[in-house]
């Protein structure tokens, strides 16, 4: 790769990470420089479509606003990491270690004697204006003594080199999960480089996490805790880092509703029952946690949960309140507090800060604040952060005026230099602006600092915000091994066979339920693709079937897939039924319905079976109206097919047969069984019961029209066809296998559950086994004793639909009553 | 001079749908200070809840903590209180300080602050039902002029308030933003109160929300009512010489005898009497009933219609 620095200069204004002022390669930065000039273009491109391609794989999102269609943007992550030298490493590891120490010190103040704010050496401006100051966690010690679990700051490289703090993150520090996801994409980019650098290895920081809740947690003698990782849900920002931190640390994924506090303990509701836990990781913000003492108005959080911590019968993580120290005003009194605690200076140098609630120093915020960036001092203000570089001088007045009014609001910080570094974009190099974020975590012998972290990209050249959700975005830090620092290899407790787990034992009911909602409506999409496919194919083709097709549209229209005829012509009711958005019935919403339960089941399906779901939905939103044609939609439904064929394929041989899974089956055996059941029906209460071409389409509605042809290699007639659809038990799509199939599952829960017996399925399901498809072959009463037989089976049929719908709604009462809402009451 | 009643609060839910699981909080006995005793106190709850706890909560009021853990289609909670109130000395508004001294003693100045003023500075700031505004600094411009002593400054923003809005039990509900109430000119006991509460602490005051009940007297020449009343709220703002000091701008008094404390805290959110998150239930609204009676009288059920 010739000349990798034409589009590279030296930032004379700026410190390069890669480039001295001469605009030399760094020593630290000579491999990586050498294996890049090594590689051909065509190299170079190959390792970007890697990583591109595992991004994707791994479903790496990042929600840039909560949109219900689903606007997942994939993570942005550039090729080239940023390199960090051993010895420099070693400073700002000390300096973020103690600042951890000293804001858990400050923590441990404001909510037990509050002796710094007596004192004078912090504002009660900042700690009781703040609404994350939360007055009931007054008092509280949170078990194991740790306000601040897990901590992250916010660092940029000033011109002279040094790092400067321009934020603490104390509530919930994000992006963790994200730098150990860049890892091991970028590691496996540059495999051979990334172990010739001895980079340092992240993994010892989520084993410390791990093992600091574990140990702090509350519990009786004879417990193992448990600890989950409570999240927001699936419309936050950051829900994949949830998930992807969930499955890395072994923690279940939890939301609120999943939990419920009896008797100030903690429980997780799950399919067994209720199951104490002990920690809570959570990725909740403060005043969200608990409705009851907290933010009333909460439908995320668990009402009763500060109680429990109160009691000290579990322990979250960060302490309830911790949010409050992420007031920027904070900064600049950090060094005071620091010297008072522990007699020593702050390591790392925070950016010079104006809180404008001392009247000097609100006078100096205003003299220069057409240089400032005038930030909120409290998340709850609807203040957006402003340069004042961007403003006229109407712009600076209205803003003085406003800092005026409420000066303890506000606070002014020196607008960050940022650093540059290189980047891999259009297939050059280029620099950016970047930022980085560190984390630390508690552990029994004092702070221990992640070695690495999330090194966040300007989107611009010349910008100097860094900030995923404005676009920006991240590169893997690797932090280089000194001479004695090796990386360590992660060394996990090793399991005996008395650690064999055989069952899970954390599945929450939520999960459940979404597990078997996932089986209906994959199974009602299947259904629904396939009865739509015969309607369209006999419409489009140009087999003068009258018969076939007019039964297919009565079928369709008593199933209520398709529009009554006022609603327009065949085709725009055909439309309707596919793509309509406000058809409750239409393909396209059930399809909504599939991919919402899936996403809520995310965490229980492997990635195959995600990237087959995402699959499906790409090619529901490439559908629109104006632009397909009946061909195109015919064509859209065998695709689909496809697709869905392989999601069942994924339920039957991908998933662990536990009582997930059992829940799952159920729902397409239920569904399945409605389907067949009724549509049989219809088509035997119907005109066409002989006609060939109709009992073709009976049999591809039943999946079967291959079974039969290789069975009979003739033209389909009504007894073997019934035979097949009805009664085989060797069919995996006859009515009496879902009959036989649902038993077994209904047996299996109830031994485990105690569930009461199915008698009415058991009946019918008898009563089907001695149907006598021969009554259909004595003409003894002629046409009308036949018609009589045809009846009566479907009457039989129409039974085992109701039963099977009846069966969903016991099952939902039985296991699933219990995911209720909750509401607030209040009384004056 | 003091004064003697019996209160009875009698709050009773009926449920669409049985409720399997319920917590409530309730803030229903009187808190004990200077110029009141709670004599007798007894909280009766029906059903008998699973778990009970009566402590006091961060700002000093007792509080009691129930738990249902059982299915149940109503729920009683039933206040009976004996309470005796003692006169409190009057106080000249002309002696206070400068509204923007007493401001600014609360301002933080680097220098170490007494107890008082750290207990005092609680209540300085937003808190969920009390969000400050500029609109609440030119509401109140008029009784703030500059160097006005800070009780007289109170006293007019009381008088403002009970001259300018009217009581309205339908204009507003628990959930109303008080910039509507600004500008519906129109609200309950406890609007008013946050509306004096945010007036006050924009300008650097602090003020707390005070919840309670107020003695009424029936129409003349008829009986005292059962379920006549209704729980109260008013204001008490710190006057860095006086302390603490009460307001009440729905009735444009200052408390005295008539006024029975039941608790503070910074608004609404941190003291209403009985609070919960309940699982199920359907739509619910709770029948409440107050009844203050003076010491020797009797109250007599209202006539059914």
């Amino acid at each position: 790769m010739p000349d990798l620095l034409a589009d590279c200069p030296p930032t004379p204004r700026a410190y390069h990470e890669m480039l001295d002022a001469s605009g030399r390669v760094r020593p630290h930065w000579d491999k990586l420089y050498q294996h890049l000039e090594r590689s051909s273009p065509a190299q170079l491109e190959q390792r970007q479509a890697l990583l591109d391609r595992q991004i994707l794989e791994n479903g790496v999102t990042y929600n840039v606003y909560a949109d219900p269609k689903g606007t997942d943007r994939p993570w942005a992550l550039d090729l080239l990491p940023n390199l960090i030298s051993a010895e420099e490493w070693q400073g700002i590891a000390a300096g973020v270690a103690q600042r951890a120490r000293l804001l858990d010190s400050v923590l441990a103040d404001i909510y037990g004697p509050q002796q710094l704010l007596a004192d004078g050496l912090l504002p009660t401006e900042l700690v009781f204006g703040h609404n994350n100051f939360l007055w009931p966690c007054q008092g509280i010690r949170p078990p194991g003594g740790t306000y601040l679990h897990s901590y992250a700051v916010d660092l940029r490289r000033a011109p002279d080199g040094r790092w400067w703090v321009i934020a603490d993150r104390t509530q919930t520090p994000s992006g963790a999960g994200y730098a150990l996801e860049n890892r091991q994409i970028i590691s496996r980019t540059f495999p051979d480089l990334f172990r010739e650098l001895r980079v340092q290895h992240l993994s010892s920081y989520f084993r410390t996490l791990r093992e600091t809740l574990v140990q702090q947690a509350p519990r009786e003698d004879n417990e193992t805790p448990m600890v989950v990782l409570l999240t927001p849900g699936r419309f936050n920002e950051t829900y994949f880092e949830h998930l992807y931190l969930a499955r890395h640390l072994g923690f279940p994924l939890v939301e609120g509703s999943d939990l419920t506090v009896r008797n100030a303990t903690l429980y997780l509701k799950t399919l067994g029952g209720l199951q104490r836990v002990h920690a809570v990781l959570r990725r909740l913000d403060d005043d969200f946690c608990d409705p009851l003492e907290l933010r009333t108005d909460s439908a995320l959080g668990v009402p009763g949960l500060l109680e429990a911590v109160r009691q000290g019968r579990v322990l979250v993580a960060n302490a309830l309140g911790s949010g409050v120290l992420e007031s920027p005003g904070l900064l600049g009194f950090l060094p005071k507090i620091q010297e008072k605690l522990f007699g020593e200076e702050l390591l790392l140098p925070s950016i010079a800060t104006w809180w404008c609630g001392e009247a000097p120093v609100l006078e100096q915020a205003l003299e220069k604040l057409a240089d400032l960036l005038v930030m909120p001092a409290f998340p709850s203000q609807s203040f957006v952060p402003q340069f004042g570089h961007d403003l006229d001088a109407a712009g600076l007045a209205n803003l003085t005026r406003r800092i005026r009014a409420r000066p303890y609001a506000y606070v002014a910080q020196e607008v960050a230099q940022l650093s540059q570094a290189p980047v891999w974009q259009d297939e050059h190099m280029q620099s950016r602006a970047i930022g980085m974020r560190v984390y630390a975590v508690a552990s029994a012998d004092g702070y221990r600092v992640m070695p690495g972290g999330l090194t966040r990209v300007s989107a611009e050249s010349g910008a100097q915000v860094v900030a995923m959700q404005s676009g920006g975005g991240s590169k893997d830090t690797w932090v280089l091994a000194g001479h004695a620092a090796l990386g360590e290899a992660p060394r996990p407790r090793p399991l005996g066979v008395h650690d064999v787990v055989r069952r899970d034992p954390h599945l929450p009911s939520r999960i459940v339920e979404n597990l078997f909602w996932f089986g209906r409506y994959a199974e009602r999409c299947d259904d629904l693709t396939r009865l739509l496919r015969v309607v369209l194919s006999r419409y489009v083709g140009d087999d003068d079937e009258p018969m076939a097709l007019a039964t297919a549209l009565q079928l369709a229209e008593d199933l209520g897939v398709l529009p009554d005829e006022e609603e327009g012509t065949l085709e725009e009711r055909l439309f309707v039924a596919l793509l309509g958005e406000d058809w409750i019935y239409s393909l396209r919403a059930n399809l909504q319905r599939l991919n919402w339960t899936a996403s809520q089941v995310r965490g229980r399906l492997s990635r195959e079976n995600w990237l087959a779901l995402m699959e499906i939905q790409r090619e529901a939103q490439t559908l629109e109206r104006e632009e397909a044609d009946l061909g195109e939609l015919l064509d859209f439904l065998n695709r689909l097919l496809m697709s869905l064929s392989a999601l069942s394929g994924f339920a039957l041989d991908d998933m662990t047969r536990d009582d997930g899974w059992r829940f799952l089956m159920i729902g397409r055996r239920i569904e399945r069984l409605q389907f067949l059941a009724e549509a049989i029906a219809g088509f035997l209460d119907g005109e066409a019961v002989q006609d060939q071409a109709a009992l073709e389409w009976l049999l591809e509605l039943g999946n079967s029209t291959i079974t039969y042809r290789s069975r009979y290699q003739a033209a389909p007639q009504l007894i073997p066809v019934l035979d097949l659809l009805l009664l085989d038990e060797q069919n995996p799509h006859a009515a009496l296998f879902q009959l036989l199939e649902l038993e077994k599952a209904l047996d299996h829960l109830g031994e485990q559950f105690g569930s009461q017996n199915e008698l009415t399925l058991a009946l019918l399901t008898d009563r089907l086994r001695l149907v006598d498809l021969g009554t259909l072959e004595n003409a003894l009463f002629g046409e009308a004793g036949k018609r009589a037989v045809l009846n009566g089976l479907s009457q039989l049929l129409r039974a085992v639909g109701e039963a099977a719908g009846q069966l969903s709604d016991r099952l939902a009462l039985r296991f699933f009553a219990h995911v209720d809402a909750s509401q607030q009451t209040v009384s004056s | 001079m003091s004064a003697r009643y019996q209160v009875i609060h009698d709050t009773h839910y009926q449920y669409a749908t049985a409720v399997s699981l319920a917590k409530q909080l309730a803030h229903l006995w009187p808190r004990d200070c200077a110029w009141q005793r709670c004599i007798v106190r007894e909280l009766n709850v029906e059903p008998a809840p699973t778990q009970r706890r009566d402590e006091l909560d961060i700002f000093g009021n007792p509080l009691t903590r129930l738990a249902f853990e059982r299915p149940h289609e109503a729920l009683r909670v039933e206040a009976r209180l004996d309470v005796e109130i003692l006169a409190r000395p009057l106080l000249d508004p002309l002696q206070s300080p400068p509204w923007e001294d007493a401001s600014a003693a609360l301002s933080y100045s680097g220098a170490p602050l007494s107890a008082e003023v750290l207990e005092a500075s609680r209540f300085r700031f937003e808190s969920p039902a009390v969000r400050l505004k500029y609109s609440f600094v030119d509401y109140a411009e008029d009784c703030f002029t500059p160097g006005r002593p800070l009780l007289q400054g109170v006293q007019a923003l009381m008088q403002k308030i009970f001259r300018e809005f009217t009581f309205d039990a339908t204009a507003t509900q628990v959930a109303t933003p008080l910039l509507e109430v600004l500008e519906k000119r129109r609200g309950v006991c406890q609007d008013f109160a946050h509306l004096m509460i945010a007036c006050l602490r924009s300008r650097g005051l602090a003020a707390r929300y005070v919840s309670g009940y107020l003695l009424t007297q029936p129409p003349p020449g008829q009986p005292r009512l059962i379920g006549a009343d209704a729980s109260h709220a008013w204001v008490s703002v710190y006057c860095p010489r006086q302390g603490w000091v009460d307001f009440d701008p729905t009735n444009n008094v200052q408390p005295g005898l008539e006024h029975i404390t039941l608790a503070w805290g910074r608004d609404f959110s941190d003291v209403s009497p009985l609070r919960g998150v309940i699982l199920g239930g359907g739509s619910h609204d709770p029948d409440v009933q107050v009844t203050v009676t003076p010491a020797g009288e009797v109250a007599v059920a209202p006539e059914r219609e």
